[in-house]
């Protein structure tokens, strides 16, 4: 738990949190702790997933890691369009990600035969926990439990690219902006996309209003999977709300740092930096049953009370999933 | 005027008049479409005269910016016009931005009113730049030749490139008998490329934006010279060429890959202190570099080709990443070279007991991040 706890400050706190404390704290704790992560100590690469991969000689492992430093420090590796770097996502920053799913939040991950095996679809979740480790919660969920290994490809809020460095990883990581052409070509492409449509207004809603979904923006999402003519999977992720439990919101402060909200939670920023420790809540990641859109005709993405009553549909089904999930839920943290 | 060299004779074929033929890239296109069977004669103009030779076509020393133009253009005959005196930079030692400004903006107006009162005139291709779409971190990912960018250039040769598409425009809805056809190039490179961003990827440091990594499409030469010819010809059967089509090779490179592949090591700066930088070299006039660049190679810029595959019919002969090889080849081996660095690893893992260097798909992690520290 200890060295899993350094994990959040060092990767992929993609969107606010760098930008919060670097207005809050200065840069250099912000920055510092990035290569920390990523040139830790070269210690054997248990932490990763023990469970998946089968013994490997040490010689085995140092030659495939030579391999790999060898393409990447000639440049020999391959991107797409959007600035997505499959190699160094799948063996630097999901396994920098893995230890905080398995082991932090202990993300429980079900209905995931709902995204299908090859083509595109588009996921639909909920959004919270001030900071959106929810979405690389997703990410690191439908990698490492779909047997196809389907990467996320998750679209994010322009704020995230116009930070620097959260910018860089988000792109090479393969989330792009929450813009309908950027999505309509991912699905296009057949890539599995995710999306949290609430925006920022679920992620930064203050603590009382937790598992309460807000508006779906204004059902873009609907339309573009209706024209690229993937299924809608309703997402339900229960656990995040909990991590930072925002009871105040400093909008004066917000307003003058350029960023949507600046939460107030009982450890940040009384604490510092140790304030932006998530707490260790367990996660249920919930796919619903895919709603079908391929059976609409092509002028139907046009038809607002279609969208309206589609984006319904999938609020409803995510808000209803994540009553079932509250009930059953034991406990916050176990 | 003066006429160097040419072909006095019947105007059978096709007539083109090719501007800027000074430039390098200008003066080879030049060469290209003399050889083509359709074409008769090949005009080329420019303010000053050109350093290399045309290959035999004609070239009359005119400044677009002077309504001579319009009596070139009368007096020849002209039926195609390739229009590619619209650059960043000045040709040489040839004043500074404020020449380049108006060779490009008044230089157009010029030729388009000169081509409005010119019957002949069947065909314009113009050379604009995928810098009309600008660089700002929340456009989306690709951009189509549709997008309108969120911000729109505010000064610079992008700038100029937008107004002089405006032109075009205005020229097509006056003249609709003339097939206008605009390819918006994204970075031209190769062996002999001489813009901004050749220069840039000379210099021994790379300096880079703190914390961007931008995304970077290239052209090569050939593949320029190739679809520019292509625009300039009568449409093939089942294709369309007017109209306005982003020109780009497959693929993207990251400016962190190709410094790599350059072997030349980069030197983050924060934004701030790039932009003053920046100034401060075009001040004591070492470096053209505009802050419009600067953009780029922050926020980076990646065009779809779609319309120039399937409406333009042209298919480039080199993806973005082997532009890129053929131009760092072209350019000398710079400090780390990758084939160095890459010997220095295998000597490394001939070292190791296990002889290592044979290909695995497997890496571990401790791999990964020694590579991720050595960026």
């Amino acid at each position: 738990m200890a060295d899993a706890k350094v994990i959040p400050f060092g990767e992929e706190p993609r969107a606010r949190r760098k930008s919060l404390r670097a207005g809050r704290a200065g840069r250099g704790p912000v920055l510092a702790p990035v290569p920390e992560a990523r040139t830790g100590p070269d210690e054997p690469a248990e932490p990763g997933r023990p469970a998946e991969r089968p013994a490997r000689s040490l010689d085995e492992r140092i030659a495939g890691g030579l391999n790999f430093l060898r393409r990447r420090i000639t440049g020999d590796y391959e991107i797409d369009d959007f600035g997505y770097d499959e190699e160094l996502t799948d063996q630097v920053l999901m396994s920098l990600l893995r230890p905080l799913a398995e082991k932090y939040f202990r993300v429980e991950v079900r209905g995931i035969e709902n995204i299908p095996g090859k083509g595109g679809a588009l996921i639909v979740a909920n959004h919270s926990g001030t900071l959106p480790l929810d979405g690389l919660m997703l990410q690191v969920a439908v990698h490492d439990n779909h047997p196809a290994q389907r990467h996320l490809r998750l679209l994010a809020a322009d704020l995230v690219f116009v930070l620097p460095v959260i910018n860089e990883l988000a792109r090479k990581a393969g989330h792009t902006l929450a813009c309908a052409e950027d999505a309509q070509r991912l699905l296009e492409r057949g890539e599995v996309v995710g999306v949290m449509p609430e925006g920022f207004k679920g992620i930064g809603k203050p603590f009382a209003d937790r598992y309460k979904l807000q508006r779906f923006g204004r059902g873009g999402f609907v339309s573009t999977a209706l024209k690229a003519g993937v299924p809608i999977v309703p997402c339900s992720i229960v656990g995040a709300e909990e991590i930072y439990p925002m009871i105040g919101n400093a909008k004066t402060l917000a307003r003058v740092l350029g960023i949507p909200y600046f939460p107030v939670t009982p450890t940040f920023p009384w604490l510092g930096p140790l304030g932006a420790v998530p707490l260790p809540t367990k996660w249920t990641i919930q796919f619903g049953e895919p709603i079908a859109t391929d059976g609409y005709s092509p002028e139907a993405a046009d038809d607002p009370m279609l969208m309206f009553n589609l984006t319904d549909q999938v609020r409803e089904t995510i808000q209803h999933t994540l009553y079932k999930l509250l009930v059953q839920r034991r406990s916050v943290f176990f | 005027m003066k006429a160097e060299g040419g072909k006095e004779g019947l105007i059978l074929g096709k007539v083109v008049l090719v501007t800027g033929a000074a430039r390098q890239l200008a003066g080879r296109f030049v060469r290209r479409i003399q050889r083509d069977p359709d074409v008769d004669r090949v005009i080329g103009v420019d303010a000053v005269p050109p350093e290399h030779h045309l290959g035999g076509a004609e070239f009359l020393k005119a400044d677009i910016r002077h309504p001579t133009i319009a009596r070139v253009l009368a007096e020849t005959g002209v039926d195609t016009v390739v229009h590619m005196d619209i650059n960043g930079t000045p040709l040489g030692s040839r004043g500074g931005r404020a020449v380049v400004k108006e060779t490009n903006v008044i230089g157009t107006m010029q030729l388009l009113g000169a081509c409005q009162k010119a019957p002949n005139v069947q065909r314009l291709v113009v050379k604009s730049s995928t810098s009309v779409y600008g660089s700002a971190p929340r456009d989306p990912a690709v951009f189509t030749e549709t997008t309108p960018p969120k911000s729109l250039p505010g000064g610079g040769f992008a700038k100029d490139a937008v107004e002089v598409e405006g032109y075009v425009r205005g020229f097509a809805r006056r003249r609709p008998d003339v097939a206008v056809c605009v390819l918006r190039f994204a970075n031209i490179l190769g062996p002999c490329a001489d813009s901004p961003l050749a220069e840039y990827f000379s210099l021994p440091v790379l300096p880079t934006v703190l914390g961007y990594d931008p995304r970077l499409q290239f052209v090569h030469e050939d593949d320029a010279i190739e679809v520019l010819r292509i625009a300039a010809s009568a449409p093939r059967r089942g294709t369309l060429n007017s109209g306005t089509f982003n020109i780009a090779g497959d693929g993207v490179l990251l400016l962190s890959q190709t410094s790599r592949r350059l072997g030349r090591p980069t030197l983050p700066l924060f934004l701030p202190t790039v932009m003053w930088a920046g100034t401060a070299l075009r001040a004591i006039g070492i470096s053209d570099f505009s802050p419009e660049q600067i953009r780029m190679l922050t926020h980076g810029r990646v065009v779809q080709t779609t319309q120039m595959r399937e409406t333009l019919g042209f298919q480039p002969q080199y993806t973005t990443a082997e532009t890129f090889a053929e131009f760092a080849g072209s350019r000398g081996p710079g400090l780390l070279p990758p084939e160095s660095l890459a010997r220095t690893v295998d000597r490394l893992a001939a070292v190791l007991p296990a002889r290592a260097a044979r290909p695995s798909e497997e890496f571990t992690h401790d791999g990964g991040r020694q590579g991720h520290s050595l960026r």
